[in-house]
This record gives structure tokens, C-alpha cells and sequence, in this order.
């Protein structure tokens, strides 16, 4: 059976997909061996992406196939050892921004590029991303916004970050609607970017991975 | 004699349009009375000088300079964007203030802001915006769900009017509840049973919603007799406004707030057919929507933000099979009826520019932000008309001599030969005065054509 739903994820064949796992669960093949497969078949998809081979469609409907994949899945997993996660990146929409589908992009990239994501939603205030840098421990911070509001937003935060004390400790991404690279100098974010993929080349340099 | 409107062709209509802009009547239907000769040939120059840009027989006399606001104008006059949705007299003030002090050849009028109470008087729930969910100084924004179910596209596909009335707007406006009990119009046929139709009509929740409506239409009525009155004054003063109306992409109508973004994706690969029929439905009305407006307001540009068939958000492949064939057709429905579409590429639309560029030529104008200008004037350009595209970043962080450099490179590419309109190329909120003004100033000066 070995890569068959490998493919069948990565090839977005929903129906084939959970057909596959319902069967192969049937027949008492190991549940997290099947989980394994389906983050390969993620991970094709991130790699597809990244060669432009996919799309923004081919993210989102893979995203909702792995859902089915993994609710099929969780009765019959065993609580057992998670795999090590890349690292940390703590992502939310600046203060005043409700934008999330740009964000959600990258939250999902991240995700399964290996990395924990911590994702503190939209309209988040500075002082959230401090509290959660301070907790978590996180290295890698990104700031997302759609709306030029949140070109002063960004730096706030940034700047509350730098208050904490905590700005050498972190990289500061920032992206989303109208960022640039004007804007990047203005906030004194590390580095800006202009899609998902880019996020995760970002993040992926930082921790060196 | 002159020939009746349904016999012209779609360029007789074009040159028709323009002439009534050229024309301009007042509210009573006599000439418009300008404040000046001054301000009569500023009004007319700018018509002509838009007209020749966008129809590319014509080199203008030098690049037309428009400004495409947000709620720049507001926050320039220092006043909350709360302020300009309740006080329609500040909201004309303000952008009265802001045309004064810029003096951009023409606008698209001061309609951005909107009746906030009108939206509190029908429990809006599309948008949160000042005071309602946004600071006051912000902008509203869009609340995106799936308004539409995935399983009632059969219900939009059949009678598209029957499903907007009691499925969606209830669900986007709180006081439009009572709609959901309201029988289709079309059964009413003739005399017997004909009064079983307008039982719903005595029902508390249906007459409450009818309530709403009223109140609701005397509050739209109040403010858009303030920002037409605006226009009119505008217009006397040498400042025409081209906006005649707005119509979306089939995909952009039901992707943005029917399914949204994630529902119309799983549509495109769990129902496909369904979806194409539904973009199919949608067109005629899509036509129809700014054939309508442009009748009514007298201004052929029809505006069509174009969001969903960005770089990114759709493969080539889904591009040409979900967006750009009812796209299209809704720009083609328009030359057809005499109007200029006026689309907006939002974000990058690098990708798609050979694919869009297969238009009538001298018809359109493209409103372009972040796609690279030089390659929409190689494509695109070569059949439309062309604005943009400084940028957001640019005039909220930069210098006026960065935008002068800018702008300088913009003239020299996309102005070449004609067919370009300087503008910025996304809707702003904010911006540092003096970049605004160095962009208007600098066009007026570099931008003759000699």
C-alpha cells in the first residue's frame, strides 16, 4: 500500500482519498502509519506549491481532505509521540486588520512545512504577540495585514516587542495586501514577503533548517 | 435624424455616451450652468483628454490624472471615517476640501464612505465597520462566511432574484428576516388563488422587515442627496466625476460574499458543473446591474474590482475555465450596451495579462496596482486603457520626490503613445498630503504630450 495515499492526497482525489483510509482501516492497517502517509502527501503539496505547479485552490482543498482524512483517523490513533516540530512561528493579523485568508495561507504553509504555528488570529494588539513570544518562547514571529492601517499597526507591535526587550531574541516577518519592502524599513521588521512560500523559505533560513 | 439608441452600434453608443459628458445637464435638465469659462473648459478638457486615452485613436494632450480614494479624503480633512458614515455634510465637505486642494482632472465621487446609519437601520452583518465592530478611524471591512450553502446552487441557478430575497440578503441584513417568508412573485398569474400570495404580507415579521425597508430607503434617500448635490456642485466647478456605476466578475459575485473564498474553492472540485452554471446565471445580471447604473447616473464607466482571479488564487487552468469566460461576457454585454468597463486588477495580475488582453480595443480601462506596468502596457495596453499604479506603500512612506521618480517612469512607459490615466493603484486611506500632490502636480507638468 506503501505511497498509494501519498498520492492520492497529493493528486487532491478527495473521494478516492477517503475511500482508501476507510478501506485500509478495515483491513487493520496502522492508523499512524496511514497519518504518516497523509503528511508525505501534505508535504508534496507544500513542494508543488513552491514549484508553482499549485495554487492557492490546490492548498485550500488539500487542507479540507487531510480534515477528512485525519477525522477517520482519530478514533482508532493511540495518543502517542508527536513528531518534533521544526520550530515555533507565532502568526496573527495586526491590531485594527480583520483580513485572515492571506494569514491562514501561511499558517497552513508553515504547518506543513513541519513548523508549530501559533496562531493568534486577527485584530490581535501588540502586547498579545509579546505575551505570546514570552510564553512560548517562540523564535520566529509573523505579522500579517491587508489594509495600510496596519502599516502603523506593524510597527507598534514591533515596537512593543522591542519595549519587552525581546527584539534580538526574535525575526520579525511581515506580509499581506500592499507590504512592501518601503514598508518593511518603516516597521523595522527582518523581512517581508509575498506569499505563503515565501513565509516558509523565511522561517526555514532563520532556524537554519 | 439621429439614429434611436437600439439601432447604433456599440461604438456610435461610446461616442454617444461621451458626448452627452461633454453635454453635462443639471438636475432640471438644462445645460449645467459652470461656475466659470474656466471651469467649463477645465470640465471639458478632462472629458476629452479621458475620452482620447481611453478609446487609443487619439494621443490626448497630456495624461489625464485621476484620484481614487478611499477614506483618504477624510482623514485628510482630520476627521474619523465614523464621522464621514453619519455626517453626509462632512463627508461632502471633506471631499469638496480634498478635489479643492488636489485638483485631479476627474473622481469617482464621495459615495466610499456610506450611510452608516442606513446600515444600523437594516442590522448589516456583511461589514463591521466604525463603531460597529472597527475603530472609529478605520475603515469598515468585510465579514466573509458562507452566506450560500454549498448545496443551494440549485436554488440560485433557477431564479437567481427569488434566492437573493430569501436566502441571502436575510442572512446579511438582521432586519431583512421577514423576507424568508415571502412567496416567489411568479406565482402570482391570475385571479384564482391570486390573494394566497399576499397572506405573508399581514405577518408581523414580514411587516416589520417592510418597516426596516422604509426607513431604511428614507436614510439612503438623505445621503445620496448629499453626495449627488456634491457632484452636481463639483461638475460646475471643473471636476467631473466618471463613475457611472459597479458590476462584478460572475466568480468575484459568488465568491466573495455568497460561498466566500474557501467555498467557492471546494466548489470548483465538488460540484464544478453546478458552479459554471451558476457563473452562466449570474452574467446577464451581472450586464444588467451596470447597463442599469449607467442609464441612471448618465456615466458609461462601469467599475469591476476584479479579486478572485488575482496571481495565486487560481491556476491558469481554473483562471480560464472559472474566471476570465463570464468575465468576459460581462465586459463584452457592456461595450455592447455603450459602456466602458473599468476593472480593477487588485493585488498581481501578472499571470493573466495575456489572457485578458484578448479584449475590443479602445473599450476598456484597466485600473492596475501591483502588477508590473511595463508588461500590462506591452499587453493589455496595446488595447486598453491603463491606471495606476503608484503604490499604497509609496504614498503613505515615501517622499514627494520619490514620486515624482515614479510617476516620471510611469509617463514614460505606460504613457507612451497615449492610452494611460495617472492614478494610484489601490484604494487609500492614508497618505502623506504632499505625495498626493506631487503626483497630481507632477502628471500636469511632465505628462503634456508633445
Amino acid at each position: 500500500m506503501s505511497g498509494k495515499l501519498v498520492k492520492l492526497l497529493s493528486d487532491l482525489k478527495e473521494p478516492e482519498a477517503l475511500q482508501f483510509v476507510e478501506k485500509a482501516l478495515a483491513e487493520g492497517v496502522d492508523p499512524a502509519a496511514l497519518l504518516e502517509e497523509a503528511r508525505e502527501g501534505m508535504a508534496v503539496v507544500g513542494q508543488r506549491f513552491a514549484k508553482e505547479e499549485y495554487f492557492i485552490p490546490h492548498l485550500i482543498f488539500s487542507g479540507e481532505i487531510l480534515k477528512g482524512i485525519v477525522k477517520r483517523l482519530e478514533p482508532h490513533l493511540k495518543k502517542g509521540k508527536e513528531q518534533k516540530p521544526l520550530g515555533k512561528v507565532i502568526i496573527g493579523t495586526v491590531a485594527g486588520d480583520l483580513h485572515d485568508i492571506g494569514k491562514d495561507l501561511v499558517v497552513f504553509m508553515l504547518d506543513v512545512s513541519g513548523f508549530e504555528v501559533l496562531d493568534l488570529g486577527i485584530d490581535v494588539p501588540a502586547q498579545k504577540f509579546v505575551d505570546a513570544i514570552k510564553e512560548s518562547g517562540s523564535k520566529i514571529v509573523g505579522l500579517s495585514g491587508f489594509l495600510t492601517l496596519a502599516f502603523d499597526s506593524m510597527k507598534e507591535t514591533i515596537d512593543a516587542i522591542e519595549k519587552a526587550g525581546l527584539r534580538d531574541k526574535v525575526n520579525i516577518m511581515i506580509g499581506g495586501g500592499q507590504i512592501d519592502e518601503q514598508v518593511r524599513i518603516y516597521t523595522r521588521a527582518d523581512a517581508c514577503g509575498r506569499d505563503a512560500m515565501a513565509a516558509v523559505q523565511l522561517a526555514k533560513g532563520w532556524i537554519g533548517g | 435624424m439621429e439614429k434611436k439608441w437600439e439601432a447604433m452600434t456599440p461604438d456610435e453608443k461610446q461616442e454617444a455616451q461621451f458626448q452627452k459628458l461633454l453635454n453635462p445637464k443639471d438636475p432640471q435638465g438644462n445645460a449645467l450652468k459652470f461656475q466659470s469659462p474656466e471651469a467649463e473648459a477645465t470640465y471639458k478638457a478632462s472629458i476629452t483628454r479621458i475620452k482620447d486615452a481611453v478609446q487609443l485613436k487619439k494621443t490626448p494632450d497630456r495624461v489625464p490624472v485621476t484620484l481614487l480614494p478611499s477614506m483618504f479624503p477624510f482623514t485628510n480633512a482630520g476627521m474619523t471615517v465614523q464621522e464621514a458614515m453619519y455626517d453626509y455634510d462632512k463627508c461632502a465637505a471633506a471631499f469638496k476640501k480634498f478635489i479643492l486642494e488636489f485638483k485631479p482632472d476627474m473622481h469617482i465621487g464621495a459615495a466610499q464612505a456610506g450611510p452608516g446609519k442606513f446600515y444600523e437601520i437594516l442590522d448589516y452583518k456583511l461589514y463591521k465597520w466604525p463603531g460597529h465592530g472597527v475603530a472609529p478611524e478605520h475603515s469598515y471591512q468585510c465579514v466573509e462566511q458562507e452566506y450560500m450553502k454549498a448545496g443551494e446552487y440549485d436554488l440560485l441557478i433557477t431564479d437567481p432574484s427569488f434566492y437573493f430575497r430569501n436566502f441571502y440578503l436575510p442572512r446579511v441584513f438582521g432586519a431583512l428576516e421577514g423576507f424568508t417568508m415571502l412567496p416567489p412573485l411568479t406565482g402570482i398569474l391570475e385571479i384564482y388563488g391570486v390573494a394566497f400570495n399576499f397572506i405573508p404580507y399581514a405577518l408581523p415579521p414580514v411587516q416589520g422587515t417592510f418597516k426596516a425597508l422604509f426607513e431604511a430607503g428614507a436614510e439612503a434617500l438623505k445621503w445620496a442627496m448629499v453626495i449627488g448635490g456634491l457632484n452636481g456642485e463639483l461638475a460646475t466647478l471643473g471636476f467631473p466625476n466618471i463613475l457611472g456605476g459597479f458590476t462584478k466578475a460572475p466568480f468575484d459575485t459568488i465568491g466573495d460574499t455568497l460561498r466566500g473564498t474557501r467555498g467557492i474553492i471546494m466548489d470548483m472540485y465538488r460540484q464544478p458543473e453546478k458552479l459554471l452554471q451558476a457563473l452562466e446565471a449570474m452574467t446577464p445580471i451581472m450586464i444588467g446591474m451596470g447597463l442599469g447604473s449607467a442609464q441612471q447616473t448618465g456615466n458609461p464607466q462601469i467599475f469591476i474590482p476584479l479579486h478572485k482571479g488575482a496571481d495565486g488564487f487560481l491556476s491558469d487552468e481554473q483562471f480560464k475555465k472559472f474566471y476570465w469566460p463570464t468575465l468576459k461576457a460581462v465586459m463584452l454585454g457592456l461595450i455592447e450596451g455603450g459602456c466602458i468597463p473599468f476593472a480593477a486588477l487588485e493585488g498581481h495580475w501578472g499571470s493573466r495579462l495575456k489572457i485578458i488582453q484578448d479584449i475590443p480595443r479602445g473599450k476598456t480601462m484597466w485600473m492596475v496596482d501591483q502588477t508590473d506596468m511595463a508588461k500590462a502596457k506591452e499587453t493589455l495596453g496595446k488595447n486598453a486603457c491603463l491606471i495606476g499604479n503608484l503604490s499604497s506603500s509609496m504614498l503613505k512612506l515615501g517622499t514627494p520626490q520619490d514620486v515624482r521618480d515614479y510617476a516620471k517612469k510611469l509617463i514614460d512607459t505606460a504613457g507612451k503613445g497615449g492610452g494611460f490615466i495617472m492614478s494610484n493603484g489601490a484604494f487609500f486611506d492614508e497618505a502623506k498630503p504632499e505625495n498626493v500632490k506631487a503626483m497630481v502636480d507632477f502628471t500636469r507638468e511632465y505628462g503634456v504630450y508633445k
